[in-house]
């Protein structure tokens, strides 16, 4: 398990990041953590030829709220967004997905900006970035940009980001405060990702559901909304049948994998099955 | 120290272990020392039609590349050693490399030695290799069709061997009141040691002899597997294992890798190592299990069984391994009638070769694919009778008073209690009040389920002449020397090589014990052929049986001596004088007075020999060559409890008790540890774990990623407790434990299961479980009542 010749660069800015990228020719990879980038190097499964370290890049372990935004620095360990008292108090969600990534040891070295720049379909972030609306911020040689997450997941290890740049940053929408999200997972016995991972917020207003967001990772290529579902029980009661119901459509807006552990219908139906489980618990109907 | 034999001490070994201070092979490092690595076929099936090592001989650091075609005249073939007998086998030449034709994923091609680690890696991507790919065949049954692939051209059919045992005939069962047949399939394992394999060679070209550190159960196996194939005499090399970090049967075997690096070191003139990378622990460590069992058993309606079969297409992948013949023969079928009184069985096994992976010894090595078959197929012939399991099996259990029992299939099972195994098992389950519970359960559509296995093991490998009739290419006594030195300090030379069980503290109560010593003063040295006569090594749960009852016979010996020497000292006879706690004392006498003398003082006067008695020389040490009369048969009773998650086919294990019988503990932790650990893997089994080939060979369950080892959260918190039957026919009275857990646990999970999904209609799964096959299983089902 020995990763062929690199080399090793170290910046100590965003700016000094980008450029080493650039210089690489597109043979470089910025490493924060290491979790998801070693193990495929020591397979040999990819040979980058620079391996840029951004970890010593200041200013991206920030934790901040803005309005009704909460803005995490992409350099946060899963531990420190676990433990941080103010993800905590703003977006419990988002620390409790963050404690069910890996084991300790992967929280403690793993990043958020290098989860989500990495794009396991099997990930569990992915899904709460959806449910909160999170918008991924980008710089490259052209400057800043910002894509909502949605628009980021293309596919399987496969992202929106330009060439030669570099996630700094995931900002959240903060839900209405009459809302309530979870995680809830279907964890693979052997690698503990996702096989089906859902997040979810909800929130009542009046007897009807007037705030729901459900995200589902791991079933497929790619985490998707399940709009069927949220626009199902949008502006209906929730009770366990209603959310029943629409839990039953929660695999019509991903396209399903089918794999030796878990078969496209058993992954369906396992969707089904956890966002039933997650809004019953969203909603304390448990 | 009197006491010590039975009690929970704690191990010597660890705060060595635990602190990084063992000797690993891997943690071996020399002056000038060389690495190796192996390049590994990527192809199941392929011809090898040109090898260019050229551009990898450039690198700078390369200090050698050696291919098929440069060892095939130098070192001999990798050799089988358990031959079983009458059946046909054909032990076709297996290369360190291959030379003509790869076999499968992961067969070695070519190996290159650098001076560096890293450049040895990385040169192995500058070998090009030219394969013609063959079509694969990686499942045992589909090898034996027509059409099929041929692996070995010596081997048609890829049948590697025949081989049958029993009485039982057709008419028994076509005739019989109740019969009951199923097909179990046996997934193919990963054996996983934490510690991957590794081998360090040095070869002194002045003295002509070759010391090797490996990862191995049996150091001297290995020496005389590795003389034969490297052509050195046997006292000329030497074969260390000092600290192993688990083996669970896959460090029996003399791999092609040991074989080459210690050629290379012979060759090269420099020290070599290689360890294994995790991946390729993962497609060349030898497998386990991977057997198609067709089962038939034939009964009374009342329930009582009278027979057995079992049809066997083992899957031995590509080669045979060291022992590899002798798991799905010898050690599965002889036990296959179990605990219960069979009056006829029968046994009919084919070995088959496929594009995959060799199989031999894991956990049990055969015990747990026989008790599976059996413990599962009691289940189902009590199913069509409408008994409850436990009923079935308390009609069948062999007696108390009928041991020595001797079963359909020749074993003479020395001693047993099964019934009060059973009955205590049954108290710590509460097993009416449970079936309560599920009835009630059922009927708000919650599903839980028990299920048991009432087991006998055959183990303590084992009686030499037995070994020879039954094809073992070797002894199984154990040795054992007991130094005594001038102080009274003893050093244990043992030729078991225990690599995780924890004898350096067992056998070190065992010496405390008799000699009434502080165990600490007592060191075990294992593992090393230049300082052990000569030893078996340890598998089939035999270093207590076999290797302790040799250090205990061995100790006596030296007892023996030091009576005679007390007994100068005293001025009396040697009958009169009494040995206990340490003290030699005159008959009649109570220890404590004048007429006494230590243990320590009686060695010191071995080694001063300035008044010895006549005839009797200086020194003091015991030897023993110890070979049983009869292999010793644990057993015990196991239960399961589980819930099955209605919506997603999850298996909640809800609880889990063990009784095992052992025969005298020597010390309850270690034996309850070695419980836990089977009992985990024997689960692992049931629910997660599976090798998965793809048709062209390919391992798709080739890293942790994907293969799913059990870890310590999925299980709750195991109920053990021990019932003491002592082994009639060795002098602790001791059986072995180290492979119950996996033997009794597997079928007892899979019982309890099936048993949770009766109102579904299901009979059976194939094993891991998984929530999907579970889930698919009830949503076929109909819901009854």
């Amino acid at each position: 398990m020995i990763p062929s010749a690199f080399a090793y660069e170290r910046a100590s800015s965003i700016r000094e990041a980008i450029e080493l990228l650039r210089a690489s020719g597109g043979e470089g990879k910025l490493i924060a953590g290491g979790h998801s980038l070693l193990p495929m190097m020591k397979l040999r499964l990819t040979s980058p030829d620079t391996l840029i370290d951004i970890a010593g890049v200041e200013g991206l372990r920030a934790v901040r709220v803005t309005g009704d935004r909460l803005t995490v620095g992409a350099l946060l360990t899963h531990d420190q967004i676990m433990t941080n008292p103010l993800v905590r108090e703003k977006l419990p969600i988002l620390a409790e997905t963050a404690s069910q990534i890996g084991d300790l040891q992967v929280r403690n070295r793993g990043t958020i900006g290098g989860n989500l720049a990495h794009a396991d379909p099997a990930s569990d972030l992915p899904a709460v970035a959806l449910a909160l609306d999170a918008n991924l911020q980008v710089v490259s040689v052209e400057g800043s940009e910002t894509y909502a997450a949605e628009d980021f997941f293309l596919g399987p290890l496969i992202t929106a980001l330009p060439e030669n740049s570099m996630l700094t940053g995931v900002s959240f929408a903060i839900p209405p405060a009459h809302t309530r999200g979870v995680y809830e997972k279907f964890a693979h016995p052997a690698s503990g990702y996702a096989v089906v991972g859902v997040a979810a917020v909800i929130g009542v207003n009046q007897g009807q559901v007037n705030y729901i967001r459900v995200a589902i990772t791991g079933a497929g290529d790619v985490p998707y909304r399940a709009h069927d579902v949220e626009n199902t029980l949008l502006g209906r009661p929730l009770t366990p049948a209603t959310i029943s119901d629409a839990a039953k459509l929660a695999a019509e807006d991903g396209v399903m994998a089918d794999d030796l552990f878990a078969s496209a219908q058993y992954r369906a139906h396992l969707c089904s099955v956890y966002v039933k489980k997650a809004l019953l618990r969203a909603s304390r109907i448990e | 120290m009197s006491g010590v034999f039975g009690s929970k001490v704690k191990r010597k070994e660890d705060p060595r272990l635990i602190t990084g201070q063992g000797t690993y092979t891997d943690d071996v490092k020399l002056p000038n020392l060389a690495h190796a690595a192996i390049l590994r076929s990527p192809y199941a099936h392929a011809v090898i039609k040109r090898v260019d090592v050229s551009k990898a001989l450039e690198h700078p650091s390369v200090l050698a590349v050696f291919t098929g075609k440069d060892i095939v005249q130098k070192i001999g073939p990798i050799p089988t050693a358990w031959l079983p007998p009458d059946s046909d086998i054909k032990t076709t030449a297996h290369y360190a490399l291959a030379i003509d034709k790869v076999r499968y994923v992961g067969d070695g091609v070519a190996m290159v030695v650098a001076d560096d680690l890293y450049a040895a890696k990385d040169a192995l991507e500058l070998i090009t290799v030219e394969y013609e790919v063959l079509p694969a065949v990686v499942n045992q049954e589909a090898a034996m069709g027509k059409m099929a692939p041929v692996v070995h051209e010596d081997a048609p059919n890829n049948v590697a061997f025949h081989w049958q045992a029993g009485d039982a005939t057709d008419e028994m069962f076509a005739n019989a009141p109740v019969h009951v047949s199923h097909r179990f399939v046996q997934q193919r394992l990963i054996p996983n040691a934490m510690e991957p394999r590794s081998s360090v060679a040095q070869y002194n070209a002045s003295t002509g002899s070759l010391t090797m550190w490996l990862t191995s159960q049996n150091p001297h196996i290995h020496r005389l597997l590795l003389s034969g194939i490297l052509g050195l005499p046997e006292h000329h090399i030497r074969i260390l294992a000092i600290d192993v970090g688990g083996g669970f049967g896959s460090k029996i075997a003399c791999y092609p890798d040991e074989a080459l690096v210690g050629f290379a070191a012979m060759e090269l003139g420099v020290p070599v190592k290689w360890t294994e990378e995790r991946r390729e622990n993962f497609l060349v460590t030898t497998h386990g299990r991977d057997m198609i069992l067709d089962v038939e058993v034939a009964g009374e309606a009342d329930g009582t069984l009278t027979a057995i079969r079992v049809h066997n297409i083992a899957n031995m992948g590509a080669y045979l391994s060291t022992a590899g013949p002798g798991v799905p023969t010898i050690l599965f079928g002889l036990i296959v009638p179990g605990a219960y009184r069979f009056a006829h069985a029968k046994v009919d096994v084919y070995g088959v070769f496929t594009n995959t992976t060799p199989t031999d010894a894991y956990r049990g090595a055969g015990r747990p694919e026989a008790t599976y078959v059996l413990e599962r197929i009691v289940d189902l012939f009590a199913l069509e009778l409408g008994m409850d399991p436990v009923e079935v099996r308390r009609k069948n259990l062999i007696g108390a008073d009928e041991f020595p029992y001797h079963t359909a299939l020749g074993l003479e099972y020395d001693s047993g209690n099964y019934q009060q195994s059973l009955d205590k098992a049954l108290g710590m389950v509460k097993y009416e009040e449970f079936r309560q519970e599920q009835e009630e359960l059922r009927s708000q559509g919650r599903y839980i389920g028990i299920g048991c296995t009432t087991y006998v093991e055959i183990c303590g490998l084992g009686p030499s002449q037995v070994a020879g009739a039954v094809g073992f290419q070797g002894g199984l006594w154990e040795s054992s020397t007991v130094r005594v030195h001038p102080t009274g300090k003893v050093t244990v030379f043992t030729g078991a090589s225990p690599h995780g069980q924890g004898e350096e503290t067992t056998f070190a109560q065992i010496v405390g014990d008799r000699l009434g010593i502080p165990i600490d003063d007592v060191e075990i040295v294992h593992g090393d052929t230049d300082r052990i006569a000569m030893g078996w090594g340890t598998y089939g749960s035999r270093t207590t049986p076999v290797g302790g009852n040799a250090l205990a016979i061995a100790v006596d010996r030296v007892i023996e001596k030091a009576r005679k020497i007390a007994a100068h000292m005293l001025e009396a006879s040697e009958a009169e004088v009494e040995f206990q706690n340490g003290i030699f004392y005159i008959s009649g006498h109570e220890s404590g007075t004048v007429r006494q003398v230590t243990f320590q003082e009686v060695v010191l006067q071995a080694y001063l020999a300035w008044n010895l008695p006549a005839g009797v020389e200086p020194g003091l040490e015991g030897h023993s060559f110890y070979d049983p009369v009869n292999f010793v048969y644990p057993f015990g009773s196991h239960f399961c409890m589980v819930e099955v998650d209605r919506e997603t086919g999850e298996i909640a294990i809800l609880r889990y008790v063990a009784v095992d019988d052992c025969g005298r503990v020597i010390n309850p932790m270690i034996a309850e540890g070695q419980v836990h650990g089977g009992i985990a893997q024997g689960i692992g089994q049931a629910l997660w774990e599976g090798a998965v080939y793809d048709d062209r060979g390919q391992l798709l369950t080739g890293t942790f990623m994907d293969y799913a080892m059990p870890k310590a959260h999925f299980f709750p918190e195991f109920e053990t407790a021990f019932t003491e039957t002592p082994a009639p026919q060795n002098l602790l009275g001791v059986k072995g434990i180290g492979e119950t857990g996996t033997i009794a646990s597997t079928p007892a999970v899979v019982n309890a299961v099936i048993d949770a999904l009766r109102p579904f209609g299901v009979r059976d799964l194939d094993m891991p479980l998984t929530p999907e096959k579970v889930w698919q299983a009830m949503q076929k089902g109909s819901v009854s009542a």
